[in-house]
This record gives structure tokens, C-alpha cells and sequence, in this order.
């Protein structure tokens, strides 16, 4: 029976600043996807009304518009956080533009999706913050976002008294009309929905076998590291610091007594 | 002799000389300025300049076409916009219409063309096939490729009548046997203005061709190069039957009381929400009507490529090369459907091959718990 268990650290990953992005995006892609897909296939209740007594695919509509700006803002918030976020935070996560990027990404095709074992077990194969594969998939959705944002905005230009919407309608000729223009931004939302249960099942997937708090940390914020991945001075005033502590609160006991 | 004469009289001379009341005249100029969207006080200037300005002389080439452009341009409603169209602006040549036939008439058309280098509107109606050196379409022994760029060399502006000149049109549809295309991948070098639809409306190309001859200059056209004041708008956005639409009442099917109640058409195809003309606001036939008012979906007629985003009385077209029925909601959920699956399989899959990992969490997590302080 082994009779050591690994020391774990608790590591501030994500900033409030990238949780809140991360909730908002999911609440606004729900919201999208669900307002979407009613535009594009809307059930008729054909309620016996009068058109003047019911406005309820305009306000669908409404949904679905406001829903998109929050998203762009948002998107353009966590921009900004890429240059002055905290290390996981920082773009240079995103674009595997480097050698380490790359032997990343096939590290975790093999362990983690390919289901291979770990010779190695290095410990600098396990990211603290996103894998490199999952944060270049992030930049991929990035893209993807800005197509389906300009396609939508193009679309919207027409009916809008705004400047914003109408800087966007240039592609409109350039996909050849609007209703390719439309076809694309259905399809794209398919897109959006195949990659959020891969997302979901993988955070789940390394949640159950690394235990490390993954799936909660875009909660708190918190990750566990293992402490062998600190640099030894901070080890030891850590260490210090729990010994004081320790010592302290035996003191405390003993007076008690 | 006679006919210098009549190239230098102006707009009005010729009108009056019609026997038209000058009443009529400025009738004519205030319907003229409302179609062309101009506003009130425009008509003065309207009117000044049709009675000073000389006649634009105007050559109409048919091409790959089948003729509907032209028999709904001269069934623009008011007596006078005909009028104007075929006398006023002097029509040196239009096969279709003209008495002259054969040598007389490509005669006619090249003396024209002479005398007027560089100051005829030429107005082009129908696809230009480029397959095989052109040979789908001739004309007096010309392909219709030799023709446009012959007859555009002189041109002051083009206009593209109808969606084959704008876009390719129905000849341009897959697959496109005769490698049709419409003229501006053709001519790159002049003004066109594109008047798409099929056909398009009779007062929207009198007023494009009315704008041009009376200001000289081109209307503003928009990034696709249509005129904006006819197709700055969506059929959708000038419906009658918008409301039914915002407040979300559909017809399903073409016979079902809902239909009959005049709801909204949206989940029968129509193609409004994506269509730029002014169908609901100048309509067809006098205003009379046009086909959503009819009962009949949009089928977007004026759109590029019209043709192939079909079928007509479906939302979500087919994704082209997939095979009939493949519509992107069908792909969507079995790609979707894939990865829940995929992410199930790969659920158990972890539980064998990683078992190791998860034993060792397991364990060192149980002895942990076992040495907790009470």
C-alpha cells in the first residue's frame, strides 16, 4: 500500500475578468442558438389573434439582436483581457505558433483523445491553464465567431439606422447576396453546437481523470498544481509559512489545555 | 434632314408635339419624380430639365433572353412613360421593336453608334454565353460576346435590364451548358447599373432610364450596383403582410385557412426577407399588385442566382452536391448527433484505458480520507 499522496497548490487560473466572459458567452450562445433556430423554422401556434394583438416573432427577433451585441461586446472585452490578462489569459495561449505549441498538441491527441498511454510522465505535459489543442480550438471558435457576427450584422444592416451594422454589409456582394449570406450563418450555428459538447464532455474528461478541479475552477477560479511545478524557493516560504502556522496553532491547543 | 431635326428637339418639344397637354407634361414629371424616389421639390427641376435637355439616344441589345424584360417595359401604366421610352429618347435600335429588319437595321444600329460615340445609353437585356467562342449566341452572324464589346466601346453607361444581364439568370443555372454570364464580367471598364429581376418592374427601368437621360449622371447605386432608390429595400421590409410576420402567424400550407386569412408566407419559401426590389411598394401591372398580395410566395427573382437556391417553397435550401433532401439542419444533426456519440464512446474508452490513473486517484484520495483529523 503506497502510503504517499501528491501535495497539491492552488493556483489562480482564471481571472474574474475571464469567468465572467466565459458565463456570458454561454448564456448569450444559448440564447442565440434557441432565438436562431425559431427565425429560421418559427412554429406557427397561429394563436386566433389579430396581427395588431401579437408581436411575438419581433420580439424573437429583438432577443436575438440584443443577444448578438452582448456577445460582440464581449468578445471584444476578452480581446483586450488577451494583452493584459494574467499568463493563461494572454493570446500567445491561443495561436500554436511556436515548437512547444505543436508538441502540445500532439502530446494531448495521444493521451487524452487518442486514449495512449503516458510513458514520460512529465509533468510539464500537463497544462495548468488551457491545453494548447483546446486553446487553439478557442481561436478556431474565435474565427468562427467574427464570420457569423459579420454575417449577421450584414444582414441586419438593411433594417438598421446604425453606422456599426452597416460597416459589415460589404460582404453581402461578396458571398454573392444574402441569401448565402443567410445559408452561412445558419450553418455556422451548427458549428457552434457540435463544438460545445466536445468542450463540455473534455473539461468533464479531465475533471474525472486528472482530479483536479477543472471543470469547478470557471468557477472559483482555482486549479490544483502539483507542487513539485513551483520553484523551490517558493516552496520552502510556503512551507515555512504552514510550519509557523502548524506550530502556532498546536500553541493555541496546548494553552487550551 | 429630318431626323437631325428631330435629335435636336428637346424632351417637352417632343411631348407636346405628341399632342399631349403640357398638363399632361407635368402630370407625367410628378409620377416620374415619386418613381425615381426624388423628392416634391425636385419636380420643378424635373420638369426644367425635360424642357431643355436634347434626347439621349439609346441602343438595345437582346441577347440570351426571352424578351419578358422588354414586354414589361412597355407596360409601364401611364401612357406617357411608354411614350417617352420609345419615342422621346430616340431607340436607335432594339431588334425586337423596330420596324427596320436584317441589314437595315445592324446598319442602322452602327450609324448610330458613329454619330453617338460616347454618348448612347446602352441598354442590354439577356446573359452573354461565352462556352465555345461564344457560338449559343449570334446575331447577324456575330456571337454576342463580339456584339457587346463592339456595341459598349461608345457607350456613356450600360444598363443591365433583367436578372440574366445582371446576374447570369436562368441560363447561368447550374450547369450552366453555355457558360453564361452576365455582362459586367464582361465590360469592366464602364458605368452599369444593374435593374435585376425577372422581369423587373416597368416603372423601375423607365425611371433608371428616365434618371440617366434627364441627369446626366448615374442614380446612387449600391455595393452590388443596384439602383438604391428601387432596390435599396427587401420585398420583406415594404410587405403588406409584414405585421403578420412580426406578430409570428404563418401559413403552413397553400390550403389551409391560414393561407386564406392573408398570414404571412415566410414558412412556404417566400424569399422577401432576402430579396431587394420595390414589388411592395410600386407593385406590378399599374400597382395593381404583386405576388405575395397574390397569395404566392417571393421567389426572389432579383437575387443572384436565383435559380439554384431552391426549391422555391423551402426555407433552408439544399446544399449543393449533397443530393436532393440534404438540407444543412439534416447534416447539422447527424454531425451533431456524432459528436455526442463520439463523446460516449469515449467515456467508456477512458474508463478501460486509463484505469490505471483513476485507480491511483482513487486510492491515494481513500487513504487521505482514512488519516483526516476528527
Amino acid at each position: 500500500m503506497k502510503t504517499i499522496t501528491y501535495n497539491y497548490k492552488r493556483v489562480y487560473v482564471w481571472e474574474l475578468a475571464v469567468r465572467f466572459f466565459h458565463w456570458t458567452t454561454v448564456l448569450s450562445l444559448t440564447v442565440l442558438v434557441i432565438t436562431g433556430f425559431i427565425i429560421a423554422d418559427p412554429p406557427s401556434f397561429n394563436l386566433n389573434v389579430e396581427a395588431t394583438n401579437s408581436y411575438w416573432f419581433g420580439y424573437i427577433r429583438l432577443t436575438h439582436f440584443a443577444f448578438a451585441y452582448i456577445l460582440i461586446a464581449n468578445v471584444i472585452f476578452r480581446l483586450y483581457w488577451a494583452f493584459v490578462g494574467n499568463q493563461f489569459a494572454n493570446w500567445r495561449n491561443f495561436i500554436p505558433y511556436t515548437k512547444k505549441h505543436w508538441q502540445n498538441i500532439a502530446h494531448v491527441l495521444k493521451v487524452d483523445i487518442m486514449l495512449m498511454k503516458d510513458k514520460n510522465h512529465n509533468l510539464s505535459d500537463i497544462s495548468i491553464g488551457h491545453n494548447s489543442l483546446a486553446a487553439f480550438s478557442y481561436f478556431l471558435m474565435t474565427l468562427l465567431f467574427f464570420l457569423q457576427a459579420i454575417t449577421g450584422l450584414a444582414l441586419l444592416a438593411d433594417t438598421s439606422g446604425w453606422w456599426f451594422p452597416k460597416m459589415f454589409h460589404w460582404i453581402v456582394p461578396l458571398l454573392g447576396g444574402d441569401i448565402p449570406t443567410r445559408y452561412i450563418h445558419h450553418i455556422s450555428t451548427w458549428f457552434f453546437l457540435v463544438f460545445v459538447v466536445v468542450h463540455v464532455y473534455l473539461v468533464l474528461y479531465h475533471d474525472y481523470v486528472e482530479a483536479r478541479g477543472e471543470a469547478s475552477s470557471m468557477i472559483s477560479g482555482f486549479k490544483f498544481v502539483r507542487a513539485e511545478r513551483f520553484r523551490k524557493i517558493i516552496n520552502k516560504i510556503v512551507s515555512t509559512i504552514t510550519k509557523n502556522q502548524t506550530n502556532q496553532s498546536k500553541a493555541k491547543k496546548t494553552d487550551d489545555k | 434632314m429630318k431626323k437631325n431635326l428631330q435629335r435636336e428637339e428637346t424632351f417637352y418639344e417632343s411631348i407636346i408635339r405628341k399632342g399631349y397637354s403640357r398638363r399632361d407634361f407635368l402630370k407625367f414629371a410628378t409620377y416620374m419624380a415619386a418613381f425615381m424616389g426624388l423628392e416634391n421639390t425636385m419636380v420643378g427641376q424635373l420638369v426644367k430639365t425635360m424642357e431643355t435637355k436634347k434626347r439621349i439616344p439609346v441602343i438595345w441589345e437582346h441577347f440570351q433572353e426571352c424578351t419578358g424584360c422588354s414586354e414589361s417595359f412597355i407596360r409601364s401604366d401611364h401612357p406617357l412613360v411608354a411614350d417617352v421610352i420609345l419615342d422621346t429618347i430616340s431607340l436607335d435600335y432594339t431588334d425586337t421593336l423596330m420596324a427596320a429588319a436584317g441589314h437595315q437595321a445592324e446598319s442602322a444600329k452602327q450609324a448610330s453608334m458613329k454619330e453617338n460615340y460616347g454618348k448612347y445609353i446602352l441598354v442590354v437585356e439577356g446573359a452573354i454565353p461565352t462556352k465555345d467562342d461564344g457560338v449559343y449566341c449570334t446575331i447577324a452572324g456575330r456571337t454576342a460576346v463580339e456584339i457587346i464589346k463592339e456595341s459598349a466601346a461608345g457607350a456613356a453607361a450600360i444598363l443591365a435590364f433583367g436578372s440574366c444581364s445582371s446576374w447570369g439568370g436562368i441560363q447561368a443555372a447550374s450547369p450552366n451548358p453555355t457558360g453564361a454570364v452576365p455582362v459586367d464580367a464582361i465590360i469592366k471598364d464602364k458605368p452599369i447599373i444593374k435593374v435585376p429581376g425577372c422581369p423587373p418592374i416597368s416603372e423601375v427601368m423607365t425611371g433608371v432610364v428616365l434618371f440617366y437621360a434627364m441627369f446626366g449622371k448615374l442614380p446612387e447605386l449600391d455595393d452590388e450596383g443596384r439602383p438604391k432608390q428601387f432596390y435599396g429595400k427587401r420585398v420583406h421590409d415594404s410587405c403588406y403582410r409584414r405585421p403578420y410576420f412580426d406578430a409570428g402567424l404563418f401559413a403552413e400550407t397553400f390550403d389551409s385557412e391560414e393561407a386564406k386569412k392573408g398570414y404571412c408566407l415566410y414558412k412556404l419559401g417566400c424569399r422577401g426577407p432576402v430579396t431587394y426590389n420595390s414589388c411592395g411598394t410600386i407593385g406590378w401591372n399599374g400597382g395593381v399588385g404583386f405576388p405575395i398580395k397574390s397569395g404566392h410566395p417571393c421567389i426572389g427573382c432579383s437575387e443572384n442566382n436565383f435559380w439554384d437556391n431552391g426549391p422555391f417553397y423551402e426555407r433552408l435550401e439544399n446544399i449543393p452536391g449533397m443530393g436532393i433532401e440534404a438540407t444543412a439542419d439534416k447534416i447539422g444533426k447527424i454531425v451533431l448527433g456524432a459528436a455526442v456519440g463520439g463523446a460516449a464512446v469515449h467515456a467508456v474508452a477512458t474508463n478501460i484505458f486509463k484505469k490505471k490513473e483513476i485507480d491511483e486517484n482513487k486510492e491515494m484520495g481513500e487513504i487521505n480520507e482514512q488519516n483526516l483529523n476528527e
